[in-house]
């Protein structure tokens, strides 16, 4: 189905209703059991880059023993090249509280946090103004759960589940180990989901169509529609909702400028694919996952520059406590602009690749852990474009 | 009943319960995963990823000391993949170190150093960070000197300040490449609120924090023949010595400490526990003059409870934050102060010396006392009352820097005098230590008889790490002069650490502690477990040493203070009388209140 | 520049005096002053029973929290390679031209800093900025002069 065409969806961003809050009335005439049975048929997965099974998610969080329970919002997009969680929030506000409020239904959390991003601050009063519509509404429909919204101050690492609770409790958003899971032991220690923006629109999207409808769209590990953020070297750059499980070189053709020499599917962390692999790529979680971000580069650009861009990123946000992510982006950093420049041979490339793959198995948390991505796929795709 | 939890590492089967991690059932197969950021005393970071294993049928290598076992989990400890990321691991720590050791204090014992020499690391495999870092050393600190160039960021320091110690004078700074451990606004540490505990120095693992070493100058006076060099010794000292030289943990050097101190050079090898016992008699009088004031004259200005004030990590604590408890602090100084007093009058009188040619020089378990000597007060015999402190590691320095074999020297007894001292000196060294000491001999100067404890032992007052031990001693049959103390119940505690002093100062402030006396020991376990201690530390260490002080208790001649001979005469020749004026003029201090933060 | 002292004492009467209230309130003193000063931290650390440590570490790990002073209006443009692919070096030049001032510094009459930040969620329409909270984008040297120039004479 999708390996032929590319689909473009209008199902995140579509006004089904006159009626404000309707399909959250009528799902929370629904058990609990019910709701969770058509996420989990729908196979639906996260839709901020780790692609964990959203029902499960609920289900072990429901499950764990405790007082409380809370429901956090992960909108602190700040994956380069990813716009998709602002679009939706300027766009759909009311579907992210929805999907917030089903959560905390079924979970039984009353508490729901949005974390924001401090670079979106300027969307507060909009927000505020649909979070004030929400209350009232939970209020008619007899909804103990209520929304808050807190505030990032710059730090792309705070995107990390754990780091966001350090964040949101008040300290430097640094990852936790892991076991406890935030299932077990998330916002103040307590059992909590954490989906992305677009998970919670899914969330009400399957509610309102039903798992069977939802399930046209996309692959059979991939279900569903996807919202991309294309930016780069593309005379269409913006906002793309479609459908999951297509294949890169269909995606070049519509949205390339003829001359794309690379795509960097999932921003930084994610990963770069060269030309000569755009027909065997299929974007979805059996290929390459993303979190939307949809990065184009065509012949003249540098790929050397590109990566240099990506490490100075990670070197200047990772949160600094453990050795192979603090270190390991600094030495990947200057080993490149060090062979670049001819201080170093070509062949400590292979040292920095496995660098990298230290990196991967040994870092703390998912930041440490992607670097290797974007590193080893540029590298060994375009390593003339490293040396000379 | 905790659950069974079986699982295989390195091949070997072995089951435990719910909750150990990796790295302890590793480790009760005798399997030693290397580590960094992990200690025994402190919460799990799981940062430094040195302790990473790999795991059957899971991608990533877990932090051995941070995850918790699991049913059936199949763990290799050194595997090719771990050898491998954790030389990588090593190898990032390295480039982004200064990694000259000749040059550093810790040359021979640090941790990085260890790996580095375990692995065989040989040429660096990544390129040198440190050129462009622009490390700072902060060197302005009579105590402690910190060394951003060799921090590894295991951030041992943060937790110990933090948990251990309630201080939080050190914090995490910004993030990724310029992440760093800091004080506030990266103030020098004499700028803050730190206390000088040295309780970071003692879980650094490389040379980041290290106490300022006054080894050269100490060596300068000894070989100056104009000079005439006194050392007084600490009691936490002479059970910990050892270690620093190769013996096992908690062995009594006494005797082995004085013969190394003649042999060193010094003039007069002399005892603090001599002072300690003069502590016990000036702060004696003073709790029951204020106990006087308070149940007798109904003196409402007498500050109660009253606190001890030997531990120079707790007095610039409680300037920091409660100074309105400075009132409170007993006047007396540290029994190391008020040597420092006596050796430049009463001993240079004794011995026909001109003070300004007499060199002080105290050895201590403690980073602190180095800043106490150089307290502007320090100087009521018109000189600096003590020219240099040596923490027990100095002192190990110097043995191996002059050639003795520590192990092999005999046993020698301190100079006489103000080199005798009772058991109940000794035990200051232990939390619990002076109380007990002040009560053997201010329940006999009240009642006329022996505290009720079986061989002097107060076990009640004696106290353990990570606890305020809180004990009422009845007080009963007094002598006439002492009517107004009959049948009360005098209320003590006993507290040990930082974070513990804290909460008793919280408990007196908010009225839900009524005690009439206070213990603190600035360092967990008491000076036994002080900042200047031999690295490394932990509570089994900690309790070894602990067993040997009161060990050392039992073995003395005079169990108590008042008992010593060399006081009863120090009151007759020289001091008069407890209180008195002689004495508020060497033995008795005043404090300063600080800024809170 | 606000008084300190008050501006917390409002801050932590609206947001509490928990370690969760410690963010809110640093974001608070920096909405109104640009930056935090050591008084200010040491006086947040008083309000919420903190070590000025614990603060001062908390605020450095946050770009937008910034401890070093900071002019009246904090200009932050955004380097990720999609927007510097389409000319974000020309906007630094512009901005540096216009203000006579480097990526870094701030103007001597402390009205505007220059800076760069990571990715601000504007790549389709990049170059993009900050001024403050307010986001600018589809930069070109042209709309950069006109925007300065409207707060200069604000």
């Amino acid at each position: 189905m999708s390996e032929q065409t590319l689909k473009r969806v209008d199902l995140i961003f579509g006004e089904y209703s006159n009626e404000k809050y309707k399909v959250l009335a009528s799902t929370l005439e629904r058990t609990n059991e019910d709701i969770l049975k058509d996420i989990l048929e729908s196979g639906l997965r996260g839709r901020g880059g780790a692609g964990f099974p959203t029902a499960m998610k609920w289900k072990f969080t429901a499950e764990t023993p405790s007082d409380e329970r809370y429901v956090v919002c992960n909108a602190d997009e700040g994956e380069p090249g990813t716009f998709k969680d602002r679009e939706i929030l300027l766009r759909v506000p009311r579907k992210v509280f929805s999907g917030m409020a089903i959560c905390g239904r079924v979970i039984g959390a009353k508490k729901g946090l949005m974390y924001l991003r401090g670079e979106y601050k300027f969307m507060v009063p909009e927000l505020m103004k649909e979070l004030d519509s929400y209350h009232e509404h939970a209020k008619q429909l007899g909804l103990d759960f209520t929304i808050e919204i807190r505030m990032g101050s710059g730090a792309y690492i705070c995107g990390e589940e754990s780091a966001l609770f350090e964040s949101m409790e008040g300290g430097r958003g640094e990852p936790r180990n892991k076991p406890p899971y935030p299932t077990t032991s998330g916002f103040m220690k307590k059992p909590t989901v954490i989906n992305n923006v677009e998970t919670f629109v899914n969330v009400l999207m399957i509610m309102r169509l039903g798992p069977d409808q939802y399930k046209k769209l996309g692959t059979t590990d991939s279900r569903g529609s996807k919202v991309f953020s294309v930016s780069g070297d593309t005379p269409i750059p913006g906002i793309y909702e479609l459908e999951l499980g297509m294949s890169l070189d269909r995606f070049v053709d519509e949205f390339g400028d003829g001359d794309t020499k690379a795509v960097q599917v999932g921003g930084a962390s994610g990963f770069c694919v060269p030309r000569k692999k755009f027909k065997d790529t299929v974007i979805g979680f059996e290929g390459v996952p993303t979190g939307g971000s949809m990065m184009i580069f065509n012949s003249s650009r540098s790929m050397y520059n590109v990566l240099h861009n990506y490490l100075e990123f990670f070197e200047e946000e990772s949160c600094g406590q453990c050795t192979p992510c603090r270190v390991g982006c600094q030495q990947l950093l200057k080993g490149i602009v060090a062979v670049k420049k001819g201080e170093k041979k070509a062949v400590y490339l292979e040292q920095l690749m496995k660098l990298s793959e230290s990196m991967k198995i040994t870092a703390k948390c998912g930041l440490g852990q992607s670097v290797a991505n974007s590193f080893s796929s540029i590298v060994n795709n375009f390593k003339e474009e490293m040396i000379y | 009943m905790a659950k069974n939890i079986n699982l295989t590492i390195d091949g070997i089967n072995v089951t435990v319960d719910e909750g150990t991690t990796i790295l302890e059932a590793a480790r009760n197969l005798n399997i030693h995963i290397p580590t960094l950021c992990y200690h025994e005393d402190l919460c799990v970071a799981g940062n430094c990823r040195v302790c990473v294993v790999e795991q059957e049928k899971v991608k990533n290598l877990p932090a051995s000391c941070a995850t918790p076992a699991a049913e059936g989990m199949v763990i290799h400890t050194n595997s090719m993949k771990v050898r491998m990321a954790r030389k990588h691991i090593v190898e990032l720590l390295l480039s982004e170190h200064n990694a000259d050791c000749t040059k550093c204090y810790k040359n021979g014992n640090c941790e990085l150093q260890g790996l580095a020499s375990q692995m065989l690391t040989g040429d660096h495999l990544f390129l040198d960070l440190v050129p462009d870092k622009k490390y700072t050393i902060d060197m302005f600190n009579t105590a402690i000197i910190k060394d951003d160039s060799r921090c590894i960021r295991c951030q041992r320091c943060v937790r110990t300040c933090e948990e251990l110690q309630s201080v939080s004078a050190l914090g995490v700074a910004y993030k990724g490449n310029k992440m760093k451990i800091s004080t506030f606004f990266e103030h020098s540490l004499f700028e803050v609120v730190c206390t000088n505990c040295g309780q970071c120095v003692n879980r650094c693992p490389t040379g980041a924090l290290i106490e300022r070493n006054y080894i050269d100058q100490v060596w300068d006076a000894i070989y100056d023949p104009n000079k005439h060099v006194v050392v007084q010794t600490a009691p936490a000292v002479r059970v910990a010595l050892g270690e620093a030289l190769g013996m096992a943990t908690g062995k009594i050097v006494t005797g082995k400490m004085v013969a190394a101190l003649r042999r060193l050079g010094f003039d007069s090898v002399l005892d603090t526990d001599f002072t300690a016992d003069l502590t016990i008699i000036e702060e004696g009088h003073e709790l029951l003059s204020r106990l006087k004031r308070a149940l007798v004259d109904k003196d409402p200005t007498v500050a109660l409870p009253m606190a001890t004030s030997c531990s120079p990590g707790w007095i610039k604590f409680i300037e920091h934050t409660f100074p309105e408890y400075l009132p409170n602090l007993s006047t007396c100084k540290s029994p190391q102060q008020m040597f420092g007093a006596l050796a430049k009058t009463y001993y240079t009188q004794k011995r026909k010396l001109d003070p300004k040619n007499v060199v002080s020089v105290s050895i201590m378990p403690c980073t602190a006392k180095k800043f106490e000597a150089n307290r502007p007060e320090m100087r009521s015999s018109g000189y600096k009352d003590v020219d240099y402190v040596l923490t027990t590691r100095e002192l190990g320095i110097m043995i191996k820097q002059a050639g003795l074999d520590f192990e092999e020297l005999p046993e020698e007894k301190f100079d006489s005098f103000m080199g005798s001292s009772s058991g109940a000196a000794v035990i200051f060294g232990s939390t619990g230590g002076v109380m007990e000491a002040a009560l053997r001999t201010a329940y006999e100067v009240v009642t006329g008889r022996e505290v009720p404890f079986d061989g002097l032992n107060i076990v009640p007052v004696r106290g353990t790490e990570g606890e305020v031990r809180e004990a009422s001693i009845k007080i009963e049959k007094v002598l006439p002069e002492w009517s107004f103390l009959e049948g009360v119940e005098l209320k003590c505690a006993v507290a040990n650490g930082l974070a513990h002093a804290k909460t008793v100062m919280q408990n007196v402030r908010d009225g839900k502690a009524n005690y009439h006396f206070i213990e603190v020991m600035a360092c967990p376990g008491g000076c036994l477990g002080g900042g200047g201690q031999p690295i490394p530390t932990n509570k089994e260490i900690r309790n070894k040493r602990k067993m040997a002080i009161y060990e050392e208790d039992m073995g003395m001649p005079v169990r108590k203070s008042h008992e010593n001979p060399e006081i009863a005469e120090i009151y007759k020749d020289f001091l008069e009388k407890p209180l008195g004026h002689k004495s508020h003029e060497l033995l008795h201090t005043h404090y300063t209140p600080r800024k809170r933060y | 520049m606000t008084d300190c002292k008050s501006l917390i004492q409002e801050l932590a009467d609206k947001y509490g005096r928990e370690r969760s209230s410690l963010l809110p309130i640093l974001q608070g003193v920096v909405a109104k002053n640009n930056y935090l000063s050591d008084t200010c931290m040491t006086d947040i650390a008083k309000e919420l029973d903190l070590s000025a440590a614990q603060v001062f570490g908390t605020a450095t790990f946050y770009s937008f929290l910034d401890t070093e002073p900071r002019g009246e209006y904090v200009i932050r443009v955004c380097k990720t390679i999609t927007c510097d692919m389409h000319g974000k070096k020309t906007i630094i030049q512009a901005l540096e031209d216009m203000l006579k001032i480097k990526v870094g510094e701030t103007t001597t009459n402390k009205k505007f800093t220059l800076l760069e930040t990571n990715c601000l969620g504007w790549c389709h329409e990049g170059p993009a900025m900050l001024i403050n909270d307010t986001p600018y984008s589809g930069l070109t040297t042209e709309k950069v002069h006109d925007i300065i120039s409207e707060y200069i004479n604000k």
